[in-house]
């Protein structure tokens, strides 16, 4: 399949705010750092926009910024009820890769890395973007047969994806457990190596700053209440701020889509589930890369101050609450020390929830609906994070030109009626 | 973490019950007569509240029955627990069970009274 580059429009604050170097960080200290300027604005709403963006996350504000710098649309908001990536753009485990079995998934995941690779560039904001590598481990023969499979449709994407045998994973990874004596042995594993990491709350600033800059009024505490339509068409948003006129409403929510779908009518195939992750305690460098094994259900990094960053699965009830069960996390800490007796003796530091939006397939929903000037971006469920530039490329698309590209095509609304699934739970990395 | 009241054995934690998603999803017994979009009204779209919501537990590690729970999705708090086939009793889950769009679905429609001639409607009693 062949993957062009991706459209990036408009690079590097073209809007003439101050940019951010080392130079100006030399200028800077000269001066006490007494004159740095706020990087984005915090203007009140306008009563009108051409495009309104709901939800200042990661994905909400690559929309708005892929609006103003691919599509020229600069007269846009995004609404966020609380501060900007306070939700799962700050809780998720910052796992960048695109290594997904299906052509449409590879499309959508691939178009996500090549703007990863770059981004920092394009935004003039270090998103500490890492490509040290992301290791999924198999611990039986069925699920090794299965990954070989994967590999090989991922290689045959033009995707970069290789096999590993338990001692290359042991000379990989020196800290793993690979005794085969264990519960689930560590039997192989594939390697993405231009997969990572990022700063997940300096994408969400990246893209707020050169969003602003562009012109885009990012707009803070400020809750949707209500969707105002004239027969079968938007004509504006309530907001706690007031009425905003709009013809154009994107509406990007993750655990919260189902209720702003509720305020038009529309039905989602979406369960909002809570989903855990942990930090430790700081210590010296022992992890270069991320690990991950759908079978024990664990995830792991280490970050750049040091804390190793555990991400658990998904609980199984419904919820809003931003916390889940404690049997999660304590389940995945047991395969966790299993693999890696080295964490045996480091105390959690912090441990929280985000609401993530599951859908029925495990992939996401970015489509327009039976309402004109209304679409959704959702159902990105447990893996957002990684595809948060794609998402909101294609997504910014849709919304200028009122049509799916070819990248988004295929995850419109209605495979949930013709039964087009695209089927990623082998490659979600947390069972939905 | 929950305390489920299971109702045949007690207060139980819940690592020891499995949660099966929305309760009172019939499946449409006319299923030729509706589209497919009705049909996947059935098959995918789920009611997903914040607030009060209605779904079905099973004591997967106890007694392995299933039962109803009316549970609140932001406080977790068990408002009602009630049996397989019943509708609830308490006035918020019963407004729960009626606000939801389920309720005017064509899938649920005809689920309760197939829109097929009469001699079908014999073979299913």
């Amino acid at each position: 399949m062949a993957q062009n580059q991706p459209d990036r429009g408009q690079r590097g604050l073209p809007g003439g705010s101050p940019r951010y170097s080392g130079f100006a960080i030399a200028k800077q200290a000269m001066r006490y750092h007494q004159d740095w300027q706020r990087a984005w604005r915090a203007p009140d709403p306008k009563p009108a926009y051409d495009a309104v963006i709901i939800g200042g996350g990661g994905h909400g504000l690559a929309t708005a910024y892929y609006l103003a710098a691919v599509h020229g649309m600069t007269n846009i908001a995004v609404v966020e009820k609380g501060w900007i990536g306070g939700g799962n753009t700050g809780r998720n485990t910052t796992i960048i890769r695109s290594n997904y079995l299906w052509d449409e998934s590879a499309a959508i995941y691939e178009h996500s890395m090549k703007l990863w690779e770059g981004l920092s560039q394009d935004l003039n904001f270090n998103v500490m973007f890492s490509q040290r590598g992301v290791l999924t481990i198999a611990h039986s023969e069925h699920e090794l047969r299965e990954m070989s499979r994967r590999v090989h449709a991922i290689r045959l994407n033009g995707i970069d994806s290789d096999i590993l045998g338990p001692a290359e994973i042991k000379k990989f990874v020196p800290i793993i457990n690979i005794d085969q004596t264990i519960r689930y042995p560590v039997m192989g594993g594939f390697l993405q190596k231009r997969g990572g990491t990022a700063r997940h709350d300096a994408v969400a600033w990246g893209y707020a700053r050169a969003a602003d800059d562009l012109g885009v009024d990012i707009i803070q505490n400020c809750e949707v209440t209500g969707l105002r339509r004239r027969g079968r068409k938007i004509v504006g948003i309530e907001t706690s701020r007031g009425f905003i006129k709009t013809g154009k409403v994107g509406c990007v929510v993750a655990g919260h889509s189902s209720v702003i779908a509720a305020m038009a009518g529309i039905r989602l195939p979406i369960a909002s589930r809570p989903l855990q992750a942990l930090v430790s305690e700081p210590i010296k460098p022992v992890l270069d890369t991320v690990i991950m094994s759908n079978a024990v259900h664990m995830y792991i990094s280490q970050s750049d101050k040091g804390e190793m960053v555990l991400g658990a699965g998904v609980d199984k009830y419904n919820s809003y609450a931003q916390r889940g069960s404690f049997t999660v996390p304590e389940h995945m800490l047991s395969a966790a020390v299993e693999l890696f007796p080295v964490l045996s003796r480091l105390r959690m530091l912090r441990h929280w929830g985000g609401i993530v939006d599951t859908c029925p397939d495990a992939s996401p929903i970015i489509s327009k609906t039976d309402i004109e000037g209304l679409y959704f971006d959702c159902g990105w469920g447990t893996g957002g994070f990684k595809a948060t530039p794609g998402s909101g490329h294609v997504f910014a698309d849709l919304i200028a030109n009122d049509r799916p590209n070819a990248i988004a095509a295929p995850y419109t609304l209605d495979r949930f009626g013709t039964g087009l699934l695209i089927d990623e739970h082998g490659a979600a990395g947390v069972a939905h | 973490m929950l305390l489920i009241d299971c109702p045949f054995c007690g207060p139980r934690d819940e690592s020891e019950f499995s949660c099966g998603g929305e309760a009172h999803i019939m499946r449409p017994l006319a299923e030729n007569s509706i589209t497919d979009a009705e049909f996947a009204d059935y098959l995918f779209m789920r009611d997903n509240p914040k607030g009060l919501f209605l779904e079905r537990w099973r004591h997967s590690t106890g007694c392995r029955r299933w039962f109803n729970v009316a549970r609140d999705t932001v406080s977790h708090e068990i408002i009602e627990i009630y049996a397989m086939g019943k509708s609830p009793r308490t006035a918020a889950a019963k407004a729960a069970f009626t606000s939801s769009w389920r309720r005017d679905s064509a899938a649920e429609k005809a689920a309760i009274k197939p829109v097929t001639p009469a001699k079908t409607r014999r073979g299913q009693s």
